[in-house]
């Protein structure tokens, strides 16, 4: 029995890890930058501009606003638009992206903020520009955080991956319903919840790890 | 070297405008080391950051090295604060990098290639005293250690100027005395221009060679050091002085009445203050010997010295007949002693048993 559900198990696993590895680069890639531009524009901040400061903050609380399940089958016409399906693995990661993007956002915004102001202040005095505010004083030192919060991330999009299941996403989560739930197969039920608590304990271990080695503080 | 003309700053809070600067003038020149001292929230640190416009006055001008920093655009004042060195109370240091990047980091920004900013942060390293410590993270330094690393970073770019910021009010006294020298020490052999915005007269003293005195946004009073020490003007400036030498009575008269006209049993307290080679001058032996039936007691004394030049203050009791002391005020009035009486004082009951 237990060679029957291996190879079930171990496809759904490579579905998840391709759902939330690929989410998580291309949320990162737009939601990083986000954060950044989030905490630049703010009041007293290097690039201030209060007024898309908070346009762009008012969008992002409203994504984030929306749950998960919710905005996954509100946006199956986008969707469909730009993957040509709304079912599948690869049709999953859209709305995962697009909950993560604000999500990244927002959590590398608190890193940032936690930066002392006088750095800042004082790369400021030595002439340096916003450009290398951000690449050289901001994102080094909040690195750690980043790294903590984005670990955040990863586990959330594992969950959220799980949830894309139900509409026909594969991954962990598909299997777990249509044989553990569906077919009242227990033992498949349990063995996913082990392997989703395994893979979620490893991320948070390396997560944790690197942003120790990161801090010098 | 730093010319501020008619500097306002004035900020809009919740509150309401808080005029944080009401029409600053002040000449700094080449070499000089300039203390600026004041209560929190005088305005100091407002106006060390209008030299290089890390706050940009409401109003006035502000000349560095010929330029007026106000009028330059945003890529121009990058430039020209890269001649301005700055030192900070927190040190603002970065936590990510080592003790050598951050002397290293002001060169980066400039696109210096590494071989460069090597030849650059070594001597830096050794001015500082820091050889040994290049590759250890600020959070493995003490507070000292880190705001030399503050110091070197600041020198890194040559600048003609550097600003002190409270760079010694997170430092004990020890550690800020070897702080002091280091500035002293750069001062003299950069000839760099130092701006210091400090609470401690104790650093005015050991420091500076000139202090203005700011109080609400304006200056209250300025000089040479010298100066405003032996002779201060304003009661702000009095207060400041007062943490360093005390005003106070000596203990066994404080308390008591002080009055203008003779009281039986009391003593005419005189505060005397000596200033350069006065200072070892014999004034009072002399004073005892020319006038007759003055008897005179030492009550407080204190010799210091304000770069280089003897300082010193004394409260001396006077008694005798009214002619014997009227001989001696005249006596010490003609000596080169500043004079200020106190008035008649009772020494207390306890203390005469």
């Amino acid at each position: 029995m237990f060679a029957e559900i291996l190879p079930l198990l171990s496809k759904a696993l490579g579905e998840t890890i391709y759902m939330v590895v690929v989410s998580m680069a291309i949320a990162s890639a737009i939601g990083v930058p986000l954060g950044v531009f989030l905490h630049t524009t703010a009041k007293g901040q290097i690039l201030e501009n209060i007024f898309i400061n908070q346009t762009i903050g008012s969008v992002v609380n409203a994504v984030r606003s929306i749950p998960f399940i919710i905005l996954m089958v509100a946006i199956i016409p986008f969707t469909r638009f730009i993957v040509g399906s709304a079912i599948g693995t690869t049709a999953a990661i859209v709305p995962l992206v697009i909950a993560s993007i604000p999500f990244i956002g927002r959590q590398v915004e608190t890193s940032l903020k936690e930066v002392p102001a006088g750095l800042v202040e004082a790369a400021l005095a030595m002439g340096a520009t916003p450009a290398q505010i951000i690449t050289k004083v901001l994102l080094p030192e909040a690195m750690p955080g980043i790294v903590s919060q984005l670990t955040t991330v990863i586990i959330a999009l594992v969950g959220e991956s799980a949830m894309a299941g139900a509409i026909g996403g594969g991954g962990l989560g598909d299997l777990a319903i249509r044989y553990g739930y569906q077919r009242f197969r227990p033992e498949v039920m349990l063995a996913t919840v082990v392997v989703l608590i395994v893979l979620v304990q490893l991320v948070q271990f390396i997560g944790n790890t690197l942003a120790k080695r990161l801090d010098k503080r | 070297m730093i010319k501020l003309l008619g500097i306002e700053k004035i900020y809009n809070s919740p509150s309401g405008k808080v005029h944080a600067l009401r029409g600053i003038d002040l000449e700094i020149a080449r070499g000089e080391i300039y203390g600026i001292i004041g209560l929190s929230g005088a305005g100091k640190s407002t106006l060390v950051r209008c030299i290089n416009m890390l706050e940009r006055p409401t109003a006035g001008k502000v000349i560095v090295d010929g330029q007026d920093m106000t009028t330059l655009t945003e890529s121009q004042l990058r430039e020209a604060r890269k001649n301005i060195g700055m030192i900070f109370q927190h040190f603002n240091l970065l936590s990510s990098a080592t003790v050598y990047d951050n002397i290293a980091f002001p060169l980066k920004l400039s696109g210096m290639n590494s071989a460069d900013i090597k030849k650059k942060v070594s001597p830096l390293l050794e001015l500082v005293g820091l050889k040994d410590k290049a590759q250890q993270y600020p959070s493995q330094l003490s507070g000292g250690q880190k705001q030399r690393v503050g110091i070197a970073r600041a020198l890194a770019s040559d600048p003609k100027i550097l600003l002190c910021d409270e760079a010694t009010s997170a430092l004990d006294p020890q550690t800020t005395k070897s702080i002091l020298e280091l500035i002293k020490v750069i001062n003299g052999n950069l000839s760099l221009t130092v701006v210091v915005i400090t609470h401690e007269m104790q650093v005015i003293k050991e420091l500076c060679d000139k202090v203005a005195v700011i109080s609400d946004g304006i200056i209250a009073e300025r000089g040479s050091v010298l100066n405003v020490f032996t002779n201060p003007q304003h009661e702000i400036t009095k207060e400041f002085i007062s943490v360093l030498l005390s005003n106070e009575l000596p203990a066994a008269f404080r308390g008591n009445e002080v009055s203008q006209d003779r009281t039986p049993g009391s003593l005419l307290l005189l505060r005397l203050i000596f200033l350069g080679e006065r200072a070892d001058d014999p004034v009072l032996a002399k004073m005892i010997r020319t006038c007759k039936g003055v008897e005179c007691t030492m009550l407080f004394g204190n010799l210091d010295e304000i770069h280089g030049v003897p300082f010193g203050r004394f409260i001396i009791g006077l008694s005798g007949e009214d002619d014997a002391i009227n001989s001696a005020l005249n006596f010490l009035g003609g000596e080169d002693v500043r004079v200020e009486v106190i008035g008649y004082v009772r020494r207390n009951s306890a203390a005469v048993e």
